[in-house]
């Protein structure tokens, strides 16, 4: 093996692409693509979406209530006489933009939480392991309709509606990282080598940042990915229920689809059925991409291409140790020639 | 008459290093009534060809040629065919007892569930079959212990009960994947004793996988010495040991500390020695205990211990697992707390002190960890893992600023300088361990301890690193703890040994006094329960510790 790999192949989701094989990777490479075209089309919405997301009319006058898909309106206009098109387009910025803010957020304040109590242990860490619980315990959306209350009284501009349904994620989210980031600090403060750091005197916040953080981090990724595509849907559910952001100050999902409730049963599906689409196309994308980096970081369920039992080219040894590529195992080996012959 | 017939084996795993050929070209038999034992180290396809005779390969693995077991192909077999096979034809004996038997079952139920699994059998008949196979292992008072569950047992009852269940069926063949690895030396004796008797009493082949000199000489009638994947030797044992033919056998035996060597070395250095006695740790009355959980009494896992190390001597600690050695390394490096007596470091009392008060005495105290494997941290380079200890002492800015200090140190372990680049999964074990060496020693420290520090190497590579733990401590001069549960490997490195027994110091001395006339009994019959690498000599040992009423109570 190099000694080291390109920094490319390092990187979490590409050094996974290229580690998966079959089913897995079809999985890993579709929510991919899913979320690439995702980042690509919240990125360009100005460029993409043929009207703004608040607009109602234009030079040709109101746009009207609840209109059938056509030229004008690819996709329909709502109840309100918005374009359902540019609405779904406009639509990912804020999902985007809520996906990062209670991520990153939620990322900090529990990763640090969960190092320290982890490590430290004590009263410190039982205090946070109950408040944890509690707030785990709590059903996710309530928490958020009150904290989204708390922030903005319920309504808001889109920076106040977006952080208000990100504080509220966040809130919701801290103890997931929390737990995940403690465990993993409890399982590594007991290995050896932080063990070594203790011996050679490194101090407390040392041993913290460089030993046990760094060695934690291995489940964020899928936690990120897994936690995104919750976070859209609590924000959904904020929307529908209301306490989302106002039409007017930005585009958001779940408030359309609310709004397309009573279309539903007058046959008018198209309000109704693209932001929805939207939705679930998101959340699928970060889950497939979750479920796969979780399925490849476990060698117990990574698939493998079948090896072909043909005698390796000669001249090469190979090491042979099951599941790990080490280099020459020992000194004796470098010293020997081949074993050839057998006595019988 | 031969029970399985292994023709011209291949085994290859598909890793994510590429393809690996685990086993290339095995041809093997083993006859009614006889111990074959695979040895080799880790990697060389030992366990792999032993799995492959139950077919218990893992889905990555694909296999060539053939397994012949009683007549039948065990590789073409049908699923249902296999089942039948496996218990009835051919069983395993698991490394590990204790994690072999399900903790929620008891053992009776285990057993019977391996009967009932190969024909109908009424829930007492096959309750009776079990006391009787638990009898037959050795098992005392079986009608009773039957309904115990498997955290009931001792460690090398387990292993009995794990050895009932492959043999409830009666097996024409065992498989044992190295069978007394996890056990400590005198119930690896009794364990030995009982799968002779399955030899002798039933005529039950035996494959024994192990890398254990010591065992193979005790037990095995046939030996078969593989190498990266190739079988290199295959002779009775008696001729193997006394005239190994293919060079890697004469390196590998070669390689097996063997006991009486160290007294001459120890004189030699104690003469070196002059001067007056000067106590770098001394320990007196030492108590350590663990606390227990809420309204349970703690666990006393080293009680009234006194012992002292001198500057520039090795004190080897030996005693089984739980014996508390480990406990005292930890102890005198502060990883664990001193609650009674007295343990003075370098003039510190560690009594009562606490992470902060010990700071000053870091930068003298190095540990090397027994597995190696862990003991670094795995994202960092060797380089900079070595480096830790400078900089966090301020020895150096930074671990580029240490780098000419860490090479040095790596070349003094005898490695080389690029390695410091590495990361520590791209060494292997002996050079992991001989980069953890070099940490330890990064400050110059005036006492090392060395907690197992070869129980995880194979044999080959122990000689080496033990070979540069006795040259470093020669030129630096350290003082040193060396914990070990191998007497042969104390001896070769220590100037006095001391001998734990639960918890208890039984028995300190010089080399020569304490393995050449011990005078506590469990010291004798630890002596006398570890296998050495030569089938005659081991014959007549086995008779002495048979004399010495070496069965002890597990």
């Amino acid at each position: 093996m190099a000694a080291r790999r390109p920094v490319l192949s390092r990187l979490p989701v590409v050094h996974q692409l290229r580690q998966s094989v079959g089913l897995q990777r079809g999985m890993l490479v579709t929510g991919v693509v899913i979320i690439g075209m995702f980042l690509l089309v919240a990125l360009l919405a100005p460029l993409l979406a043929p009207y703004g997301f608040a607009q109602l009319r234009d030079e040709d006058g109101a746009f009207g209530a609840q209109q059938p898909p056509s030229s004008e309106h690819l996709l329909g206009t709502t109840v309100g006489g918005y374009d359902v098109l540019s609405r779904v387009i406009w639509g990912t910025r804020t999902a985007l933009l809520v996906i990062v803010v209670a991520v990153a957020m939620s990322l900090f304040v529990g990763v640090i939480l969960g190092v320290v109590s982890g490590y430290l242990g004590g009263w410190l860490d039982r205090i946070l392991v109950v408040v944890a619980d509690a707030v785990y315990a709590f059903p996710s959306l309530l928490l958020a309709i009150v904290v989204a209350i708390v922030i903005s009284g319920g309504q808001s501009s889109v920076f106040g509606g977006v952080l208000a349904a990100a504080i509220s994620i966040t809130v919701v989210f801290i103890p997931q990282y929390f737990r995940v980031i403690r465990a993993e600090t409890v399982r590594i403060k007991s290995e050896a080598f932080v063990e070594a750091a203790r011996v050679i005197g490194a101090s407390t916040p040392r041993i913290l940042f460089k030993h046990v953080l760094r060695n934690a981090t291995r489940t964020l990724p899928l936690l990120f990915t897994l936690n995104a595509s919750e976070a859209i849907l609590t924000l959904a559910g904020l929307g529908f229920l209301g306490f989302g952001i106002e039409p007017t100050s930005g585009a958001e999902w779940g408030f359309d689809l609310n709004r397309a409730i009573g279309d539903v049963t007058s046959g008018i599906w198209w309000t109704s059925v693209f932001p929805g689409l939207a939705i679930v196309l998101v959340v699928l994308g970060m889950t497939l991409v979750g479920e796969s980096l979780n399925d490849l970081a476990d060698p117990r369920l990574r698939a493998r291409r079948r090896a072909d039992n043909t005698p390796p080219p000669a001249g090469d040894p190979v090491s042979v140790v099951p599941g790990g590529a080490n280099s020459p195992t020992t000194s004796l080996q470098d010293e020997l020639p081949n074993p050839g012959e057998v006595r019988a | 008459m031969s029970v399985v017939d292994i023709r011209d084996l291949n085994v290859t795993f598909a890793t994510d290093g590429g393809d690996v050929r685990a086993v290339d070209g095995v041809s093997l038999s083993v006859d009614a009534g006889e111990v074959l034992a695979i040895v080799g180290e880790s990697g060389s396809g030992k366990s792999v060809t032993a799995k492959t005779i139950l077919r218990l390969l893992p889905e990555t693995a694909t296999s060539s040629g053939a397994v012949v077991l009683t007549g039948k192909d065990v590789l073409s077999l049908s699923p249902a065919d296999l089942r039948r096979t496996r218990g009835e034809d051919v069983a395993m004996v698991f490394q590990e007892p204790s994690t072999a038997l399900n903790p929620v079952y008891t053992v009776g139920w285990q057993i019977a569930e391996g009967l009932r699994a190969h024909g109908r059998m009424s829930r007492r008949e096959a309750r009776t079959k079990a006391i009787d196979i638990l009898r037959t292992v050795g098992i005392p008072d079986p009608e009773r212990r039957v309904d115990y569950y498997p955290h009931q047992f001792s460690g090398g009852q387990k292993q009995r009960v794990v050895i009932a269940m492959a043999l409830v069926l009666r097996p024409s063949l065992i498989v044992a994947d190295e069978p007394t690895t996890a056990l400590d030396v005198t119930v690896q004796a009794e364990i030995l004793d009982l799968l002779r008797s399955l030899r002798d009493d039933f005529g039950t082949a035996i494959v024994l996988i192990t890398h254990n000199m010591g065992v193979v000489a005790d037990l095995a009638d046939r030996v078969a010495v593989m190498y990266q994947g190739k079988l290199v030797e295959q002779a009775d044992a008696r001729t193997l040991f006394a005239a190994p033919q293919h060079e890697y056998t004469k390196r590998l035996l070669a390689a097996v500390p063997k006991l009486g060597e160290g007294p001459a070395r120890a004189a030699a250095r104690a003469a070196e020695r002059t001067g007056e006695r000067e106590d770098v740790v001394v320990a007196r009355n030492l108590v350590i205990e663990y606390p227990g959980r809420l309204g349970r009494k703690g666990f006393r896992a080293v009680d009234d211990v006194s012992f002292s190390i001198a500057r520039g001597e090795v004190l080897g600690l030996v005693g089984e697992s739980g014996s508390g050695k480990t406990t005292i390394g930890r102890a005198i490096a502060g990883l664990t707390r001193v609650t009674g007596g007295s343990l003075s470091v370098l003039g510190t009392e560690l009594l009562g002190a606490r992470y902060r008060d010990l700071a000053p005495l870091r930068p003298e105290i190095g540990f090397v960890f027994q597995d190696p494997a862990t003991s670094f941290n795995p994202l960092l380079t060797i380089a900079d893992n070595v480096a830790e200890p400078l900089v966090v002492h301020s020895r150096a800015e930074s671990a580029q600023d240490a780098r000419a200090r860490v090479d040095e140190l790596l070349e003094a372990v005898q490695l080389p300088r690029h390695f410091g680049d590495r990361f520590p999964h791209e060494l292997s074990g002996g050079q992991r361990q001989r980069a953890s060496l070099a940490r330890a020693i990064a400050l110059s420290p005036t006492l090392l301890i060395a907690d197992e520090p070869t129980s995880a190497l194979d044999v080959s590579v122990q000689a080496r690193v033990l070979e540069l733990f006795a040259e470093l401590q020669r030129d630096l001069g350290f003082a040193a703890l060396f914990i070990s549960h191998d007497l042969a490997v104390v001896d070769l490195l220590a100037d006095r040994i001391a001998v734990l027994y639960a918890g208890r110091l039984v028995e300190e001395g010089t080399g020569a006094e304490v393995l050449g006339a011990p005078k506590h009994d469990y010291t004798k019959r630890l002596l006398a329960s570890l296998p050495v690498p030569d089938p005659v000599a081991q014959a007549e040992r086995r008779l002495e510790l048979a004399r010495l009423g070496g069965r002890s109570t597990s």
